[in-house]
């Protein structure tokens, strides 16, 4: 008989899980780029959980004890990134902003996954002519421009209102339909591929119902590489959000602060010397991009074995293979 | 002469995820110029990563230490000359080559043939450009040339028709003239050794009977040396001079041929070549069985009864239908043992999954525990699922990743309402376990924790669970090891003995069905060909394929092969 695997590849649960476990395989390059992204995905986080108690005046407020505050004011202590032409303060834009842009990510990744990996488990395992409508359906959605799509989606669902909910429902539920094709596509292709394994056959032997085969023995195998295209979908949504912000789509100042908002109304500022409005927002944009990027680009390459690196050159501390042959050998 | 090829005190090191691992420890071993040195060991035994470091062909997570000579065949034979391509005169070391160096020794020196000629070649390049594409890298040769050369090389490894073939894509050829091309591509710089790493695990036994015979003429005509790594005691016994045996990254053991069989000196050795099924001694548990059975068994109405069944998949844009099973008819007695042997295409596996309803019957009656499976829906199959059991091929897929074995040993116990969860039915479950001979702690761990031979013992368990009437085994020792294999195969044999279900065993192996069917069939190309008693069919076979199937399959004795090979070739004119 030959040993069993070794007990110590049974890790404990936190260590199992995705992110967790692909930061401790990880070494090198692979490594430095997984930590800068899950650092500025964290402040992101972090920033948006608790924008009440960081940001300094609130996202609608024009002005403090002292009065007004004052339009493209320059940075200052009372104002440490300066106000905007609308006379708000930059600052406080910029964090509460966040709160936008996080909600509408949990918004659209939330609905997007749950119909989209739905529709492709249905579509994967039953095939026939379902699947075919539901892929072409999918081929089509991915044909439009995405921006074209999620003005059209912001128009009917907001019908031109922009309050804060229908402001973040309108761009979160276009996203939506943008990204619910990528997940059917994903979860369908292996679903395929899960389908024809011998212990889906098994299951289908002894008699399991299509529900049960689906769910508990299709489902969670078919779902690894979710946590990848989530986190690319979330920065592709943050910038759609900007985008659709920026064309005017977006959420009035008084509803909710927005980026692409705050851009779009920086954009007469860059002429007049005023560069404050417009490059603090930006970077705003570009940092969380990079950050969420970044760790679904260091999970894409460390999950694949083929792409992930590891340490060489090391030799064995004790032999993995067989500790009963070890243990033979130092008696002997 | 010297050595061709000398491995001195060769160490590799992976580093995996979970830290370095050691695959090969201190073998040392020498090639002489013009001799089949096989390599033999169980999966994971490192004969693979040892014949692979003669080519470097290492990947990049491997540490090598020690060193692996080759001298090219000049060298060799001058006893360290100076060498044609201004390689030092005492060879060269393959461990600490430059890259450049490799390359002009891989195909000149040193070739290889893998395991699986459909994949091995480009399927996007004529086979004559394939075998050209090896001249040209290393010597100035026109195209015109190298195309002669090619032609040339594929009449010798036997291709007919070579001026016309050596246009020929790889789809257009047959499994068996696919590695024959793969072996004219290694073959085509006349290198001093050829490394073959399971030339014909992946071919049909009657093929391998003509490979196995190629590979003795590169020997014998071309003069090249063999490393033939393999699990297969038989095709050992056939072609090798000599013999390494490796356990766990070590060398245990190395002899001659002839010497190594009647003589082993090692106890794994000895235990390897026992474990080793040979044709002829299931007659004993044959007969063994058939005294045990009560009077009047002969009159039992047959669980199982086929009349004409045909299998057709269809064809897709405006292909012919293929036929699979064509007017087959066979039954299974209560308790009985059905062997089903056939090679790949056979139509062998297409039958069990027919009786499990996985595949639809187009025509004939398949009575199957008395549903009749021609034009059967899930609906009507679904009562008898309880009572057929199925045992799959790869006991790697056949479990669910994700849940525990107790988890999956429990899943027929939980779907067909025996237990309302695995949790409720763990007794029942580490009984099964136990039955199989695994631990009831077993049951905690997934399937990746547990060896080949445990997951098929897990598997065996989850196929009895509900106690069935009718067990379906497809292929379940194919891809184990021969020591494993013996193992599973005897608890398969006690179960049996225990609960006497009937059985439908399908293999490719006819000394594995041997062991166990109280009856064998013998398909070929959807007919079947030849049924009867395990002493009838392999004793005195009567149909001509099954001779030549009998005929081709190499036996794991030396001296009984070389008799039986005589046999072969008269046979095949």
């Amino acid at each position: 008989m030959t040993t069993p695997a070794p007990a110590s590849s049974r890790r404990p649960l936190w260590a199992r899980v995705p992110v967790i476990s692909h930061l401790r395989q990880s070494i090198g390059l692979q490594r430095g780029m997984l930590i800068v992204g899950l650092v500025l995905t964290g402040l992101f986080l972090l920033t948006a959980l608790l924008a009440p108690a960081l940001a300094p005046y609130g996202f609608a407020q024009l002005r403090g004890p002292d009065g007004a505050f004052g339009a493209t004011q320059p940075p200052s202590a009372e104002h440490l990134l300066g106000t905007t032409q609308g006379g708000y303060d930059v600052l406080s834009r910029l964090i509460w902003g966040s709160r936008t842009a996080l909600l509408v990510i949990v918004v659209a990744v939330v609905a997007s996954i749950l119909i989209g990996v739905a529709l492709g488990l249905i579509s994967g395992y039953f095939g026939g002519w379902l699947d075919r409508v539901l892929v072409v359906i999918a081929d089509a959605i991915y044909a439009f421009p995405s921006l074209l799509l999620a003005i059209v989606l912001a128009i009917v669902i907001s019908g031109g209102q922009s309050s804060m909910w229908g402001g973040i429902l309108a761009a979160a539920l276009s996203i939506t339909v943008i990204f619910i094709p990528q997940y059917l596509r994903v979860t369908r292709a292996e679903v395929i591929r899960i389908k024809s394994e011998a212990f889906v056959e098994s299951a289908r032997v002894v008699g399991a119902s299509h529900a049960r085969i689906m769910i508990r023995h299709v489902l969670r195998n078919s779902t690894r590489t979710l946590p990848l295209i989530l986190t690319l979908n979330a920065s592709e949504a943050i910038l759609t959000l900007a985008g659709l912000g920026f064309l005017g789509f977006g959420i009035e100042p008084t509803a909710a602060a927005e980026w692409g908002y705050d851009l779009n109304k920086a954009v007469a500022d860059v002429s007049s010397g005023v560069w404050w409005t417009a490059v603090f927002p930006g970077t705003a944009i570009v940092l969380v991009v990079l950050g969420l990027t970044l760790v679904g680009e260091s999970l894409n390459d460390l999950s694949d074995p083929r792409l992930r690196k590891r340490a060489v050159g090391a030799e064995p501390v004790e032999d993995l293979l067989d500790p009963a042959h070890a243990t033979q050998e130092a008696s002997a | 002469m010297t050595e061709i090829v000398e491995i001195r005190d060769l160490a590799v090191t992976f580093a995996t995820d979970h830290g370095p691992v050691r695959a090969v420890d201190g073998v040392s071993l020498a090639v002489q110029p013009g001799e089949v040195l096989a390599v033999v060991g169980e999966s994971g035994s490192g004969k693979t990563v040892t014949a692979k470091s003669i080519l470097g062909l290492l990947p990049e997570t491997a540490t090598v230490r020690g060193a692996v000579i080759v001298r090219g065949r000049d060298d060799a034979a001058a006893g360290g000359g100076s060498s044609a391509g201004g390689g030092p005169a005492d060879g060269a070391d393959v461990v600490t080559m430059s890259a450049s160096r490799l390359r002009k020794l891989r195909g000149r020196d040193a070739a290889m043939v893998f395991q699986e000629p459909s994949t091995s070649l480009n399927p996007v390049f004529t086979v004559g450009w394939q075998i050209a594409e090896g001249l040209r890298a290393h010597g100035k040769m026109s195209k015109q040339e190298a195309r002669e050369k090619a032609i040339d090389i594929m009449r010798r490894v036997g291709i007919p028709d070579p001026e016309t073939r050596v246009d020929h894509y790889p789809h257009q050829f047959s499994g068996g003239q696919k590695q024959r091309i793969v072996i004219a591509q290694a073959l085509a710089l006349d290198p001093g050794v050829i490394v073959a790493d399971e030339p014909t695990t992946a071919l049909d036994v009657t093929v391998q009977a003509e490979i196995l015979d190629l590979l003795r003429r590169c020997r014998d005509e071309f003069g090249a040396a063999i490393v033939l790594i393999t699990h297969n005691m038989g095709v050992v016994a056939d072609l090798a001079d000599r013999v390494a045996v490796m356990y766990q990254g070590k060398l245990v053991e190395q002899a001659p041929v002839r010497e190594l069989f009647a003589n082993p000196q090692e106890p794994y050795t000895q235990q390897l070549l026992a474990a080793v099924p040979r044709i002829g001694e299931g007659l004993a548990r044959a007969e063994e069985r058939a005294s045990r059975r009560p009077a009047g068994w002969e009159d039992q109405a047959p669980v199982v009864e086929a009349r004409d069944l045909r299998i057709v998949y269809p064809g897709r844009f405006r292909q012919p239908d293929f036929v699979a099973v064509d007017g087959v008819s066979f039954a299974i007695r209560p308790g009985e043992v059905l062997g089903l042997v056939g090679e790949s295409g056979s139509g062998k596996t297409t039958i069990g999954r027919a009786m499990a309803g996985l595949t639809r019957v187009s025509g004939g009656s398949f009575d199957v525990l008395g549903v009749e499976m021609a034009g059967a829906r899930e609906r009507d199959i679904r009562p008898i699922r309880p009572r057929i059991g199925f045992v799959f091929q790869d006991p790697a897929t056949s479990f669910n990743p994700l849940l525990t074995i107790a988890q999956c040993v429990a899943e027929p116990l939980v779907v067909n309402g025996r237990f309302g969860s695995a949790e409720g039915a763990r007794a029942r479950v580490d009984e099964l376990l136990e039955a199989v001979q695994l631990p009831a702690s077993y049951g905690d761990r997934y399937p990746h924790e547990l060896s080949g031979g445990q997951r098929q013992r897990a598997s065996l368990a989850r196929a009895l669970a509900l106690d069935p009437e009718l067990l379906i085994a497809d292929e379940p020792t194919s891809a184990l090891d021969v020591s494993v294999q013996a193992r599973v195969l005897d608890l398969f044999d006690e179960l049996h003995r225990e609960l006497g279900f009937a059985a439908l065993f399908i293999s490719h192996d006819l000394a594995v069905v041997d062991m166990l069917a109280d009856r064998i069939a013998v398909l070929h190309r959807g007919r079947l060909v030849e049924e009867g008693t395990g002493a009838s069919v392999l004793g005195a076979p009567s149909d001509p394929y099954t001779q030549r199937l009998l005929a081709s399959l190499p036996v794991p004795d030396p001296v009984e092969q070389a008799a039986r090979r005589a046999e072969w070739e008269a046979l095949r004119g």
